[in-house]
């Protein structure tokens, strides 16, 4: 009995030997190419609420990797990456952060996909002195500026200075505003709030709702009687869409201004009649066949699509251009600095006129995340698709 | 000063989403009195019933009555599953640990629909009937909204006559009341609980269908349902029906009403405050008189 439990040990610590050596020897299996690898991390929210953006942005890194080593990489060195799943939980982003410095040893940090997640890992980032490209868009990821911090999404109030343009040359100066009750909705709400006296625009009620509301039929009925002139809704698919049919069924007639937060298909589908008329602020890839000839992103923006569409057979979203940016402006400046860590951050600092899906790039040590409000076009939603407004 | 029309339509709006609150709600509390467990998957039947549904009416075609059936004879059948391998083979069920293995099962459900449906919500189904809004005393009323009314009602009256005159449903209650001496009696104790998983899997797939015209259906849209259907039958009282009834109804009405006349910030934390406020001051329910008895 004794013999037959020594030999089953004997055999179980064997197994578990023979894994290990197995799974290092899979790690260690020298790359393709000449030179040694870059190694970018990157850490995106693939599954679960927020999967809409992290699925896309794991799709382009890797198609940025590829497309970049069969071109023989940067100066001969191969891109290699790693990719987490934080499921958008933020005690995960952490861990995951701390595994791709510590053990994965990455060279830079693409990600996360949001932007409290992104909040919470400034820290360790800037302790551990690694540069971090984010896809998240709250303005305070780079406001104030963190050394090792740059994010590549457009910001808040760059949305939010478009829809107040709009509105105040359309002489309105009452809004109603309803945002999702999340770090996005309250970013929103705080950048509409804070640039509303600028444009001369009052907001004359404030509502928010839940993410996983089905009905906004209280909310948009307040507004209602509120006298507002117009409605601008911060949130992303599908709340938004639920807040335009509510609206239809409440005979609510006023201009609804949507945030870039639902700027995909998806969102006439969800919608569906009562997306028509609804006005948003868009990245450019949504209406990349529209733009004009001599608009300089053109050609960035429908090479990105048609590869992604080519490579995935889905249809593009603004939100892969985020980490497909942030790998484009990393591998610009690893052609400068090389593998050293603290001239990469240098270099990602100075990126300049750099044309990107999201829009084009000018940073500088005050300004981490590079865009204007001209990355965004107003479009308004017609017979189901969407047109640019002049 | 709310205008009279606009707290119609609070109103209109929260017995809406209480007619959902409440179904939930009573499938929380027929599991409960066959088992004395509470069933976390409840809110997964929900996204089930609505998930099934849109595929068999959009995806094959089937006129909305059929598909309306299959939904629910589909999750019913996936209540009794649940039941046969998540419950019955414990070894020692007490209800700390049945329940746990509910939660287990919940998320197990919610992984596999995320594999089959996809992560992202489907477009709202079909309503019933046509689109235009109601008038009602200055009040716009969606014809689905009656529709969910309508179906909730029906589906009381039902559960009333299955509870007071058939024997099944007798025997169900009387399971309830003491599972030991019903037992004696002859009842089946076992088959009892079995029911009890059917029948909370075909309510849960009605609220499912009734408002898969109104939302957005995706494989976690029961969590959120479960939670306040559970809400609601804590109100009520646990293990009552009516009390259920009387808990999903006022807790949407408190939230919808909260959120047009306080504020709509305010919205999820109003059926929380309500459900802590029931808690200290009538721990059995609402409907419960002193001792909970289960009915």
């Amino acid at each position: 009995m004794l013999k037959k439990k020594l030999l089953i040990s004997i055999l179980l610590i064997f197994t578990i030997v023979a894994c290990v050596i197995f799974v290092a020897c899979g790690e260690g299996k020298p790359p393709e190419g000449t030179s040694e690898p870059y190694i970018i991390g990157g850490v995106f929210s693939i599954t679960g609420n927020n999967s809409f953006l992290g699925e896309p942005e794991r799709n382009s890194m890797n198609m940025f990797k590829d497309t970049i080593n069969e071109a023989g990489g940067i100066d001969g060195h191969p891109i290699e990456v790693i990719i987490y799943d934080d499921e958008g939980d933020s005690t995960r982003t952490v861990n995951i952060v701390k595994k791709l410095i510590e053990k994965d040893n990455v060279i830079a940090i693409v990600g996360p996909s949001l932007s409290g997640n992104t909040l919470g890992i400034i820290p360790i980032v800037e302790e551990k002195e690694i540069p971090l490209v984010s896809c998240a868009a709250s303005i305070k990821i780079t406001t104030p500026v963190s050394k090792w911090v740059f994010k590549t999404p457009q910001s808040d109030n760059h949305a939010a200075e478009r829809i107040y343009e709009y509105l105040k040359n359309r002489g309105i100066s009452k809004v109603a505003i309803i945002t999702v009750s999340n770090g996005y909705g309250d970013s929103g709400k705080e950048q509409l709030k804070l640039l509303a006296p600028i444009f001369g625009i009052e907001i004359i009620n404030e509502e928010s709702y839940g993410e996983s509301d089905t009905d906004m039929t209280a909310q948009l009925t307040k507004i209602k009687s509120s006298g507002a002139e117009a409605i601008v809704c911060w949130g992303t698919n599908p709340g938004p869409a639920i807040i335009a049919k509510n609206m239809v069924q409440l005979g609510i007639t006023l201009p609804l201004v949507q945030s870039h937060g639902v700027a995909s298909p998806k969102y006439i589908e969800y919608a569906g009649e009562a997306a028509n008329g609804n006005v948003l602020p868009a990245g450019k890839i949504l209406i990349a066949d529209m733009l004009s000839e001599n608009d300089p992103q053109r050609e960035a923006l429908l090479n990105y699509r048609d590869l992604y569409e080519k490579t995935y057979n889905v249809p593009v979203s603004g939100f892969g251009g985020y980490a497909w940016d942030a790998m484009g402006i990393i591998s610009e400046a690893l052609k400068v600095s090389g593998s050293d860590k603290y001239l990469l951050r240098d270099a990602i600092e100075k990126t300049e006129d750099y044309i990107g899906v999201s829009g084009v790039f000018n940073m500088s040590a005050e300004n981490h995340n590079g865009l204007t409000k001209d990355a965004f076009v107003m479009v308004i939603i017609e017979n189901g698709t969407w047109k640019i407004i002049e | 000063m709310p205008h009279f029309a606009d707290i119609l339509q609070y109103l209109i709006g929260g017995i809406t989403s209480g007619s959902i609150y409440a179904i939930v709600a009573i499938g929380f509390a027929i599991i409960y009195n066959a088992t004395e467990i509470i069933n976390f998957a409840q809110g997964e039947f929900v996204m089930l019933g609505a998930l099934i549904y849109i595929s068999f009416s959009r995806f094959f075609g089937f006129p909305l009555v059929v598909s309306f059936a299959f939904s629910v004879v589909s999750v019913t059948i996936i209540g009794f599953i649940m039941d046969l391998l998540v419950i019955r083979p414990v070894k020692k069920p007490n209800p700390i640990s049945l329940i746990i293995i509910t939660i287990g099962a919940s998320i197990f459900i919610q992984g596999i629909a995320m594999r089959l449906w996809g992560k992202d919500p489907y477009p709202s189904a079909d309503p019933f009937s046509s689109e235009t809004p109601i008038n009602f005393f200055g009040a716009s009323i969606m014809p689905q909204t009656l529709w969910i009314i309508g179906i909730t009602l029906i589906i009381l009256v039902i559960l009333h006559f299955f509870f007071e005159y058939t024997i099944i449903g007798k025997a169900v209650k009387a399971c309830a009341i003491n599972r030991r001496a019903a037992s004696l009696l002859g009842i089946k104790a076992k088959k009892m609980v079995l029911i009890s998983f059917g029948l909370s899997g075909a309510l849960g797939a009605i609220s499912g269908i009734i408002i898969a015209p109104i939302t957005f259906a995706s494989y976690k849209m029961g969590t959120m349902l479960g939670l306040k259907g559970f809400c609601g039958a804590v109100i009520g009282g646990l293990g009552s029906i009516p009390g259920a009834i009387i808990g999903g109804f006022s807790l949407g009405i408190f939230e919808s009403l909260g959120a047009g006349l306080i504020s709509s910030d305010f919205k999820d934390a109003i059926a929380f405050v309500i459900l802590l406020a029931v808690l200290f001051i009538r721990p059995s329910g609402i409907v419960n008189k002193g001792e909970i008895k289960r009915v």
